[in-house]
């Protein structure tokens, strides 16, 4: 395969490439460099990276324990708080949570290196194979969570360590959820979901049924009627349609699908990639797809987005790796038609946008991008079935404080709900929150509508 | 242009920096590269009696503590005295004190407390063209065990005896130097002058254990499993060393005697509080073991600067001037009112003064202000200790402001006073003197 062969292609590049390419996008700390960014920390009083984090770990306290030859203590302070601590390591927004509240950016604009600290503790735990719960007495309780996705994965862990049975049914043939399909796959190499998974459920006291999809194979009630409590943490199946002329032509893909794929794939030679690419969105998953185009070795990528840069999802950081590796951030374009030509993409019309009195219109001016292959990743949406009358919410389930939903018994958390903000480590809080709640009615003997008398 | 010339009883250097006794004044070849790099003068490592000379171990010599990135905080050191023969290193003395007639040199002096072994090394010493003596009374381990090094300097009168017998035995200059592995350093220092000499140097190394190993439960450095005390040195000791330079610049029995300062001497800064807590010049070693001959460079530069600055010409100018205003605890003024003062435009809002006044000092730092994160001092319950100033990672940021005369002191609810008053005549103090009426 010639690199700059026009259509949609696989090996465009060789084994070695693909290789780099590939590989961690921010390889481990060593211990020499983890105890230089450890010294950084200044082990604030009530620190504010502590409370940006969704699942407030005690981030000064596991530094500290970092900088004292204590990485296992520290990987403890971690998973206290957040059992995927080591794939929130590697995929938080770090730049827009713990590390944009650090003290160090005031004093000379330059965090401490927080995420990459706490991938080198719980690197270490995990690679030691130290583990740091065990369950509680038996309850003799069941749950089912239907999800094994990161707000699943954290709700069943932490049901397991009070002693409960729990019972994870999940869609795929895999578990992990976003972290084993929906993460680009430089993020988390060397499988890392699935070793997580596994160090999740060596608990023990969990079982995971995989390929079980809600609404097909089984119903919440049916869950309802076999188990103490059932929670929910199943994600958005649905995708945002284009809705313009050309959308089922072939080579127009829906980027959760390809960065999927590309995951699931091997030997990244063998998956197929334009020559020209066009990604439609501003957020995460628009960069993940571009990002990785380019890295499967397609000559030209062009990010559209219809708003500037300012509305993008996508972080700076997000945004200035997208610029780093080639790919072209172009703003306030939206989508007219897709271009076919001998039945394929060909390239795409876009209309410019401009916002006025606060609504998004289309200015009438129009161009054309040559691509020929398209992603759409313009959102992700709530779609079920099977969950008889339970309330949803500006299109996602509705839950109190607690994630409790408005069905007695059934709980909620992760992308799921209304209210997130889409990111695995507020799933994740959400999930050990929700296990909390359900773990304190059982606890009572009381369903919470009984115990308001 | 400051002048940074040194004449240390009678013994001339282009500059007070000199490399004390240590490794780093072991033999010829280092003493050539410090001459070269700039250093003002060197003590020679202590020379033994002539003979088969002492050995050292052949495991690691050092051990040290770091602080934040590693940085050498302090050292620990088992090193004897020279372990090679006494002619070689006359012979490389007077060579070298040949090549470098500007420079200062010093023999470090270590033999037996019997009047013979110092009768019979002096003349030898004395005809290298050595500028000058330096008798080691501090040295704490090993040597110590054999009666000798920090044996002779924790017992004044053996100093007294031996500083007399040099005296006695060498027209050239004698600096006794002094270990600080003793109750009162004035004691010492006093027998040292009375048995005559013409200056001292301290101090010495410290006793210390650096560390343990936790997997072998040996102390650090560790020789086969086992460890022994060593010689403590580095940044870590300079607040020791200052303390006892001071005390000697201030005894009256010992006020005048030259003092060559030596204890964690690392940047021109600690040099030049040196000097102004009373000593002629200052004697280096472990920052040039940490960084290498090169950081005297820097030390000139950063000295001569600050004399330029604030208008010393010589060193005559600065040394000594601090020393008036080292005190006892009893005189210090008690009307003296001071209160932290947070800049709240450099503040970083890493809440460490709070905590550190809410936890363990006087309760005097908000953390929230109208539900915002926020530090402020408050200033009807500061004591004015310091301790935020100290904790605080910005520096300047955190200043002690005194209140002026006629200002009300909201933690007492007093009127500060214009007058001085001290301990010594406050109503709580039953010794208190009477006022004169």
């Amino acid at each position: 395969m010639e690199r700059l062969e026009t259509g949609i292609h696989a090996g465009r590049l060789s084994p070695a490439e693909y290789d780099d390419n590939f590989s961690d996008l921010h390889p481990r700390l060593d211990k020499h460099e983890a105890l230089v960014a450890s010294d950084r920390c200044y082990f604030c009083y009530d620190a504010p990276c502590m409370t940006a984090c969704p699942t407030s770990i005690d981030i000064p306290l596991f530094i500290r324990q970092i900088s004292t030859g204590n990485p296992i203590g520290s990987a403890k302070t971690i998973f206290d708080q957040n059992i995927l601590g080591g794939m929130c390591a590697r995929v938080c927004p770090t730049e827009e949570l713990c590390e944009q509240a650090c003290v160090r950016n005031t004093a000379e604009e330059k965090p401490v290196e927080i995420g990459r600290l706490q991938r080198y503790a719980t690197d270490t735990a995990m690679n030691a194979g130290k583990q740091f719960y065990s369950r509680a007495a038996s309850s003799g309780r069941k749950i089912a969570v239907i999800g094994a996705g990161p707000a699943g994965l954290a709700a069943a862990h932490r049901l397991a360590v009070k002693g409960h049975d729990v019972v994870i049914y999940d869609a795929k043939p895999k578990s992990g959820g976003l972290n084993e399909y929906g993460i680009a796959t430089y993020k988390s190499v060397d499988d890392f979901a699935q070793k997580e998974v596994d160090y999740v459920l060596s608990i023990g006291g969990i079982e995971v049924k995989n390929g079980q999809l809600l609404g097909r194979d089984f119903s919440l009630s049916d869950l309802q009627a076999q188990y103490d409590a059932v929670f929910l943490g199943i994600g958005l199946a649905g995708v945002n349609a284009l809705k313009v002329d050309g959308e089922s032509l072939p080579g127009v893909e829906d980027a959760v699908d390809f960065i999927a794929k590309l995951r699931q794939s091997g030997d990244k030679g063998t998956v197929a990639i334009g020559r020209r690419v066009v990604v439609l969105g501003g957020g995460m998953t628009a960069i993940d797809a571009a990002v990785q185009a380019k890295l499967l070795g397609a000559e030209e990528v062009t990010i559209c987005y219809r708003r500037g840069k300012e509305h993008m999802n996508a972080s700076e950081f997000e945004q200035d790796l997208a610029a780093s590796k080639g790919v072209i951030i172009r703003h306030w374009l939206a989508p007219k038609s897709i271009v076919a030509k001998n039945g394929a993409v060909a390239g795409i019309e876009v209309e410019y946008t401009a916002l006025a009195e606060g609504r998004l219109v289309t200015t009438g001016e129009t161009g054309v991008i040559a691509a020929d292959q398209i992603f759409k990743a313009i959102g992700q949406t709530f779609e079920a079935s099977g969950l008889g009358a339970l309330r949803t919410e500006a299109g996602r389930i509705a839950i109190d404080g607690e994630g409790r939903t408005s069905i007695e018994g059934v709980w909620a958390g992760g992308d799921c709900v209304l209210g997130g903000d889409d990111l695995t480590v507020s799933a994740v809080a959400q999930g050990r929150d929700a296990a909390e709640s359900i773990n304190r009615v059982l606890a009572a003997g009381l369903q919470p509508a009984v115990a308001v008398a | 242009m400051a002048d940074l010339r040194n004449n240390f009883v009678g013994i001339k250097s282009p500059n007070p920096f000199w490399l004390a006794s240590a490794p780093p004044t072991d033999k010829a070849y280092n003493v050539e590269r410090a001459f070269k790099a700039g250093w003002g003068g060197v003590v020679w490592k202590t020379l033994g009696e002539e003979g088969p000379p002492v050995v050292n171990v052949n495991g690691p010599r050092y051990g040290a503590i770091w602080g934040a990135d590693r940085r050498l905080l302090g050292l620990n050191n088992i090193e004897l005295i020279t372990d090679r023969d006494l002619q070689t290193n006359l012979r490389e003395m007077k060579q070298v004190k040949m090549n470098w007639p500007d420079r200062a040199l010093i023999a470090s002096i270590m033999v037996p407390c019997e009047e013979e072994s110092w009768k019979a090394i002096l003349p030898l010493v004395e005809e290298t063209g050595a500028d000058g003596i330096e008798l080691n009374f501090g040295c704490p381990h090993g040597m110590s065990e054999r009666g000798m090094g920090a044996a002779v300097g924790q017992v004044p009168e053996y100093i007294e005896m031996v500083v007399r017998w040099c005296k006695q035995y060498t027209r050239m200059p004698v600096i006794t130097k002094l270990t600080p592995n003793i109750t009162d350093i004035r004691r010492p220092a006093r027998a040292a002058k009375q048995g005559g000499t013409d200056a001292v140097s301290l101090i010495n190394t410290i006793n210390s254990i650096t560390s343990v190993n936790l997997d072998t439960f040996s102390p650090e450095p560790s020789i086969d499993g086992r460890g022994s005390h060593g010689g403590y040195c580095g940044p870590a000791v300079k607040p020791i060393a200052l303390n006892m330079v001071a005390e000697i610049a201030r005894d009256p029995e010992t006020s005048g005697l030259p003092i060559s300062g030596i204890g964690g001497v690392t940047t021109w800064r600690d040099a030049a509080e040196f000097l102004v807590l009373g000593a002629g010049n200052v004697q280096v070693c472990t920052a040039a073991m940490t960084y290498g001959f090169k950081i005297v460079d820097e030390m000139i530069s950063g000295l001569a600067a600050w004399m330029d600055e604030k208008g010393h010409r010589t060193l005559d100018d600065i040394t000594g001037r601090a020393v008036p205003n080292v005190s006892d605890w009893q005189y210090l003024n008690l009307n003296y009112i001071a209160k932290a003062k947070i800049d709240q435009d450099a503040c970083i809002k890493c809440g460490r003064c709070h905590i550190a006044c809410e936890d363990t000092s006087h309760q005097a730092i908000t953390n929230f202000v109208d539900g915002v994160r926020h530090f402020e001092v408050m200033e009807d319950e500061c004591v004015g200790c310091n301790l935020c100033v100290n904790v605080c990672p910005v520096e300047n940021c955190i200043t002690m402001e005194g209140l002026p005369a006629g200002a009300l002191d909201e933690r007492t609810g007093k009127v500060v006073e214009s007058t001085y008053a001290n301990w010594t005549t406050h109503p709580n103090n039953p010794m208190a003197r009477q006022a004169a009426e």
